[in-house]
């Protein structure tokens, strides 16, 4: 192991890397391949009337459509089960699949689309989260009573309790509250969005996806094809850049349905355009903060509160406001915590996972609450998180027992690399030990 | 309506069936399979489809194949010397200046062209050339690092 660890080593698969050999699903061709494109769309909010894709069938090029109908089994899929392969009714955003059409290149693809006949009545929809949770506001979910996830029937609020958040504020000298909002974001990898398939040579649907979790996507694939898993064949290996974007399926349930309709390969591909359109995304947060300490820095009460927009599907939103509850008080010891936290849903593109699961933007507002209470109290910035950092044996939110500290050592660090010269006692500190 | 295109790709002539409207990237990639050369953005922002025309890092997204007609192209896949990995190729392997790997082709053909002009670069020189090639991975301090181990003849 010593010739590894802490060596620094090549890429195991990088010769392929820099030769241009390596292969990505954009580079797979096979021959007579057919491409899809979706139908998106055109409203953020509508009820549709009549869908006529007939003129769209009968393109020259055109192999033919698929739709909610040519769904073998659960038109339905994802970490809660509730995103649609097409929705063929109420769509809840704009950009949201309805159908697609498979034809022998994209140009050809795109030109039959644009000869599809929808009808789609026009409904007003809801982006912000405090307007979606106003009493009479457009319901994203057909059906529903609010604008809410239900972690369990009628509970809408995530908590997390960690000692008694009132005495915490009474023995605080001082306290601060700060709301903090923070907006979408793409992952942006350099490959887009890509699928291929086709049927082999043993009668498995064959799949080339870049998935980052290819177990979990085949447990969604499974359902929605009727599928056991034996008889798909799902091929990883190589993903241009992921970053928790392609945690979520975008092409493979599409380009697995066509494969299995018309029986030869079929490339689905997202333009970069669609890519930054319509793909999960790290979803818009509100935090309220108030955060309550003593006079010589620690802080002894941290309430959080977490709205987060899920755009129009539950991605893997309840997820990140768990793991974003968990450490939203950062790496300090806080001895008395409140976290309440609401996924709301919006007529916005999905959000789901992106690095790290939220526990980031939880940090911003956290740390800018740091900055304050130093500001306030005239402390060092640094001796305020050194006092406050975790050390081995300190519980966290959620009242996991800290093991292997390490805030203290690695701010040090930081300063050590920033050339700042930390005061005596700073350095004298360890994460062993308060 | 279909047109010969001919041209000298990584040393060799090639003809290809091709489109007014197709773009050299759809020509390398889909038409002759050769798919080093990627297709990040297709719009001429990200710099994966970086190739060289007559030695001039060129994105081949933007470019109409047509034009191409007569001319030299220099491919990732012409890199390799023989059997030898090019000193880039090898210095972006050592250097771990590669990480998804996505973006690595059109950064060695635009760090091939600014060496090929430029043998020994300033670091701010090699920045300001590579700033038409994205990595979203972060690999760009290994790039110029890598760059700069070549250019030292290291």
């Amino acid at each position: 192991m010593t010739e590894y660890v802490g060596q620094s080593m090549p890429r195991y698969n990088g010769i392929g890397q820099v030769t241009g050999t390596a292969r990505y699903v954009d580079d797979i061709q096979f021959p007579g391949m057919l491409y899809v494109k979706v139908l998106r769309s055109p409203v953020h909010k509508g009820t549709i009337r009549n869908l006529d894709l007939s003129a769209v069938a009968k393109t020259t090029g055109v192999a033919g459509v698929l739709t909610a109908d040519d769904i073998p089994g659960q038109n339905a899929y994802g970490f809660y089960g509730d995103s649609q392969v097409f929705n063929p009714k109420q769509p809840r955003f704009k950009g949201e699949p309805i159908a697609a059409v498979v034809a022998v290149d994209e140009d050809t693809a795109m030109e039959a689309l644009a000869k599809a006949k929808l009808d789609i009545e026009e409904q007003t929809p809801v982006f912000d989260m405090f307007e979606a949770l106003k009493p009479n506001a457009p319901l994203v979910r057909p059906g529903t009573a609010n604008n809410l996830f239900e972690y369990a029937p009628g509970k809408t609020t995530f908590v997390i309790k960690l000692g008694d958040i009132e005495k915490g504020f009474q023995e605080a000298d001082h306290v601060i509250e700060g709301t903090y909002k923070e907006g979408m974001q793409d992952h942006c990898p350099m490959e887009p969005h890509v699928s291929v398939a086709r049927i082999d040579d043993a009668d498995r649907l064959e799949i080339y996806t870049h998935s980052q979790c290819l177990n979990v996507h085949l447990g969604f694939l499974c359902p929605v094809f009727n599928l056991p898993q034996s008889k798909i064949n799902y091929i990883g290996g190589r993903c241009g850049g992921g970053f928790g974007g392609k945690n979520d399926i975008h092409c493979d349930h599409i380009a697995g349905l066509a494969a299995l309709k018309f029986r030869k390969p079929v490339k689905f591909r997202f333009t970069r355009k669609e890519d930054l359109a319509y793909s999960t995304k790290r979803g818009p947060w509100v935090f309220e903060y108030k955060t309550g300490f003593k006079s010589d820095g620690r802080i002894v009460a941290s309430h959080i509160r977490e709205f987060h927009d899920s755009g129009a599907y539950t991605g893997l939103s309840p997820y990140c406001i768990e793991k974003c509850g968990m450490f939203a008080s950062g790496p300090y010891a806080v001895p008395n915590i409140l976290v309440e936290a609401q996924v709301i849903y919006t007529n916005k593109p999905v959000s789901s996972s992106m690095r790290g699961f939220a526990v980031l933007n939880g940090q911003v507002a956290m740390e800018t609450q740091m900055s304050r209470i130093a500001e306030q109290l005239g402390l060092d910035p640094w001796e305020l998180r050194f006092i406050n950092a975790w050390r081995d044996g300190d519980m966290g939110a959620s009242r996991y027992v800290v093991q292997g500290a390490g805030a203290i050592e690695a701010m040090r660090k930081c300063a050590e690399l920033a050339g700042i010269q930390l005061p005596a006692k700073l350095m004298e500190m360890n994460s062993r030990r308060r | 309506m279909k047109h010969v295109l001919s041209f000298t790709l990584n040393g060799a002539p090639v003809d290809a069936l091709v489109q007014a409207t197709d773009t050299l990237l759809d020509v390398l990639r889909e038409k002759i399979g050769l798919t080093g050369t990627k297709r990040g953005c297709d719009t001429g922002n990200c710099g994966a489809c970086t190739v060289l025309i007559d030695n001039e890092p060129v994105n081949a997204c933007l470019t109409i194949a047509l034009t191409v007609t007569g001319k030299t192209v220099t491919t990732v896949e012409g890199l390799v010397e023989g059997s030898e990995l090019h000193p880039l190729q090898k210095a972006f392997h050592e250097h771990g200046a590669s990480q998804c790997g996505f973006c690595t082709s059109g950064m060695l053909m635009a760090a091939k062209a600014l060496l090929d002009k430029h043998p020994q670069p300033s670091r701010s020189a090699i920045v300001e050339f590579m700033s038409g090639n994205l990595c979203r991975c972060g690999t760009y301090l290994e790039v110029i690092e890598a760059i700069q181990a070549v250019a030292g003849g290291k």
